[in-house]
């Protein structure tokens, strides 16, 4: 079979099994059957992908006689699109065989099952459309069967999500309509070939740019428009909030890169970094900020994702100002940052919301400060989670070291600029970058401290059961993944290599240099700057043993009493332990001020007094605050104002018609 | 195969002006029967204009759309319209939202309007043509305005019919207009002929009156 035949053959696969579940789908053997099918099916897309980036066979084109007349519904297979699949159907498979075990506790699996299929199909018609109007239809697609799982749960929250997602998603269809109908320009070529014979310049290219950041970027979770994110993605179940908020963003990454790289490619101006760096810029630090204040676990791990993308989009607009000055290694080299990113991101983030999953369902909850204690219970689900939660805080020799170190390389890097502007923009972006690592080091800290350490604070925390082997299964892979290309980072890149050859026009400098010792990872010259992760993980392997081992031969054996301050626990109530909100608490302090406007209330009743005392604190979201709420009160009151039009007789409404051709006619008579 | 004493010209002018002037009669009109004696007589006006076409650009299938003018437009719909109003018994008076000299003032407005809409978009086009599509546009727009200053269901019934005639005039003044469309544009317009007729009906059985504004008094929601 050829690579064709495999694509045809996975895609055929997913949508019969979509359709096939929505009529068979009860009892356990059978929905673990179909979620086994799902991910077979996931690996006839994803070899492709890999065979496609290591064999580089040429470009795979496909027409399907299906779609518009004329047109057809055009496939291809690129390295971009190759790498794409690759992440997608990686993360598709993990996440269904996990569900093989997580899913068959599904209160409702018939409004699940149909549409997982069909939204991971809907993903991969995405990356592998030719023409803008394959591109949207799976657009829509990916969105509506999406938006049906996070319907699929009865509570009310999901409600409001789904409605908030609903109308997110459709703004960013109409925008990518938009900008696709700019692309095609006035003769309307709307396959991706004829518009890179024909790429837009000028302000068209411009208007693409900033259609495709508010309608790519709203799907990604650029702020502001990241608020659908926070709400949808913790609202389905959990192996779909891994899928949405580790591969539905990348699908939406995947559409930036193929509009604003490859069709517009060598129309790009360098200013065009400009916004994309300040938007990138602050959505990270946005992000992690957001993910502080949380404390229920999967929506803090969604503000996660809106930090991570912000951290690719840096990548990208840096991959913009080198690539528009012709400074090739400079765009390879944050290219295949932002790459690998990519890659990374949906790693950890999948395997965290996978975690996040297994806690909730042995304890029933979501919110953190009612866990505590979860390592003894689970331990092996305590140890992926803090795989994951070390690599998203880009802590060595995990992967997310790898790629926010490539990024801060080529943010070094951009004094080789010639513009002013973007010589001072790219540092602050930097330092955007670095203080945002920062606190989603100790955001995670906080996560996992407060979830898996201490002493169980609900009953329900103390129940809980270690889960599933399906699920550890699929945790411990991920994990795996994340310490491989932590530690084989050299190889990593090197396999991007094509990948980021294929949009920018050369590799990452890294070929030309032998390092002096094996493994290395050398952006520059040998002694500029590199990074070992192997020696990283010997290190930390050896001193780690010693000193387990010297803890343990030396330290004294005899009984001690002690009292007073007890270790921290003087109180039994597990209630007096840190919480969360205790945790972030410095950090609202100095950032929640101004960013959230957050307010401490003390209610200390009088002496004499027996009501409790009450320690409240209230924060406005700026995004809804600005920009939400104002806009969604407008609506309300400009369709008030216009309700009237619908309540007229028949006559008014055909003088309301009259007079507007007429009004009409009278234009073109002045106009001729 | 044309006679040569005409002159071709004029003849084009004659017809499709009286259309246009038939629509300016229609317009003055204040009594239900009139109003459809009016129409009967645009209709049979434009068949005329429709057959005189026919020959001029010797397309025999235009001679079809002629007569199914005549027969549908210029005897049966008003025969009908005829009966319904008899058997409704409201041969009375027109009511008029605004006095009929006003009405007819606007009309020439519209015409004036449509004139100089039409002459600098079709300088290019044929004399006869232009002149052809502007009578028309000012049919079609003087249908609209009767439509929207009667008060009575019947009378919008006509004024809907005498754009449609606009319609007609504009499409077999363009050469080349395939029979299809005509047959499909006078169908659809039977059709709504049709519904309009069994609602006028429905309407006064319900509700005793066919006064559209009436009407609005019975819609379900609040005002």
């Amino acid at each position: 079979m050829g690579i064709a035949e495999l694509l045809l053959t996975g895609l055929a696969i997913m949508f019969a099994i979509g359709l096939w579940s929505v009529f068979f789908h009860a009892g356990a053997n059978r929905i673990r059957a179909t979620y086994g099918a799902i991910a077979l099916a996931c690996l006839f897309l994803l070899l492709p992908g890999i065979g496609y980036i290591i064999a580089a066979p040429g470009t795979v084109s496909i027409v399907l006689p299906l779609g518009l007349p004329d047109v057809g519904m055009r496939l291809r297979l690129d390295f971009l699109s190759a790498f794409f699949l690759v992440v997608v159907n990686l993360g598709g498979a993990v996440s269904s065989l996990y569900a093989m075990g997580y899913g068959v506790h599904e209160a409702r699996p018939g409004r699940v099952l149909p549409f997982v299929a069909a939204f991971v199909a809907a993903m991969n018609l995405v990356i592998l459309a030719d023409d803008a109007f394959t591109f949207l239809l799976a657009w829509e697609m990916m969105s509506l069967t999406s938006w049906a799982l996070v319907m699929s749960s009865r509570e009310k929250e999901a409600e409001r999500a789904g409605l908030v997602y609903f109308v997110m998603a459709s703004f960013s269809g109409i925008m990518l309509l938009f900008a696709f109908g700019l692309l095609a320009g006035a003769g309307g070529g709307y396959g991706f070939e004829q518009i890179r014979l024909a790429p837009p310049s000028g302000p068209v290219a411009t208007g693409v740019l900033v259609l495709v950041l508010l309608g790519a970027g709203s799907k990604a979770g650029l702020f502001p428009l990241h608020v659908w994110l926070p709400l949808a993605h913790p609202a389905a179940p959990s192996h779909v909030s891994a899928l949405m908020s580790a591969v539905m963003t990348k699908v939406a990454v995947y559409g930036a890169i193929r509009i604003l790289f490859d069709l517009i490619g060598p129309a790009m101006v360098w200013w065009w970094a400009i916004p994309v760096l300040a938007i990138a810029g602050i959505t990270t630090l946005m992000g992690v900020l957001y993910a502080l204040m949380q404390h229920d676990l999967k929506r803090l791990l969604a503000y996660h994702t809106v930090e991570n993308i912000g951290i690719i989009f840096i990548g990208l607009g840096l991959a913009m100002a080198f690539h528009a000055n012709g400074q090739t290694a400079g765009a390879a080299l944050a290219m295949g940052a932002a790459l690998l990113h990519v890659f990374n991101h949906s790693l950890f983030k999948s395997l965290l919301f996978l975690g996040s999953g297994a806690v909730l369902h042995a304890t029933g909850e979501r919110d953190i400060d009612r866990l505590g204690g979860l390592i003894h219970n689970m331990p092996r689900t305590a140890f992926f989670f803090l795989v994951g939660s070390a690599a998203i805080s880009a802590l060595p020799p995990l992967n997310g070291f790898v790629s926010e170190w490539l990024t801060f390389q080529s943010v070094l890097a951009s004094s080789q600029l010639p513009q002013m502007s973007l010589k001072f923009l790219i540092p602050v972006t930097g330092v955007m970058l670095a203080l945002a690592a920062a606190l989603a080091a100790a955001c995670f800290v906080k996560a996992f401290g407060v979830t898996f350490l201490g002493r169980p604070r609900s009953d329900m925390a103390g129940k809980a059961r270690e889960t599933d082997r399906f699920s550890l299964v699929a945790m411990g892979l991920l994990a795996t993944l994340c310490l491989l290309v932590g530690i084989f980072p050299g190889q990593a890149v090197q396999a991007l290599h094509p990948v980021v050859g294929f949009l920018v026009g050369g590799g990452l400098p890294t070929e030309a240099v032998t390092p002096a010792v094996p493994l290395s990872l050398t952006p520059f010259a040998d002694g500029r700057s590199s990074y070992n992760g192997m020696i990283i993980f010997v290190f930390l392997l050896v001193s780690a043993s010693f000193t387990a081992w010297f803890v343990h031969r030396f330290a004294s054996r005899t009984t001690r009493r002690t009292d007073s301050w007890d270790c921290g626990h003087p109180e039994d109530n597990p209630l007096a332990q840190y919480t969360a909100a205790s945790f972030s608490q410095p950090i609202r302090r100095v950032f929640g001020a101004n960013v959230f406007s957050a307010r401490e209330q003390v209610d200390m009743p009088p002496p004499g007094d027996n009501r409790p005392a009450r320690f409240a604190v209230s924060m406005d979201d700026p995004a809804w605050k600005y920009i939400f709420t104002p806009l969604s009160t407008l609506v309300t009151w400009v369709s008030r104002r216009v309700n009237v039009l619908q309540q007229l007789t028949i006559r008014r409404y055909l003088t309301l018609v009259f007079f507007w051709v007429v009004g009409l006619l009278i234009v073109v008579a002045l106009w001729n | 195969m044309l006679p040569a004493s005409l002159d071709l010209l004029d003849v084009t002018y004659f017809l499709s002006g009286s259309v246009l002037v038939s629509s300016f009669i229609l317009l003055y009109q204040t009594r239900l029967f009139g109003i459809l004696n009016a129409f009967a007589l645009q209709s049979i006006i434009l068949s005329l204009a429709v057959a005189w076409q026919a020959m001029v650009q010797q397309a025999p299938h235009l001679y079809v759309t002629a007569v199914i003018a005549f027969l549908m437009k210029g005897i049966f719909v008003p025969l009908v319209l005829r009966r319904i109003v008899r058997v409704l018994n409201i041969h009375r008076a027109v009511e008029t939202v605004v006095s009929i000299n006003l009405t007819l003032l606007g009309g020439i407005g519209l015409t004036i309007l449509s004139i100089m809409v039409v002459f600098p978009i079709a300088r290019a086009a044929d004399v006869l043509v232009r002149e052809d599509l502007a009578f028309a546009l000012s049919i079609i727009l003087l249908g609209m305005l009767m439509m929207i200053t009667r008060r009575n269901a019947v009378s919008q019934v006509v004024g809907f019919m005498a754009m449609e005639n606009g319609l007609v005039l504009a499409a077999t003044g363009a050469r080349g207009m395939p029979l299809v469309v005509e047959v499909s544009v006078a169908f659809s317009i039977l059709i709504a002929f049709f519904v309009f007729g069994i609602f006028i009906f429905r309407i006064r059985e319900r509700f005793d009156t066919i006064d559209v504004d009436d009407l609005s008094a019975h819609r379900g929601d609040a005002r």
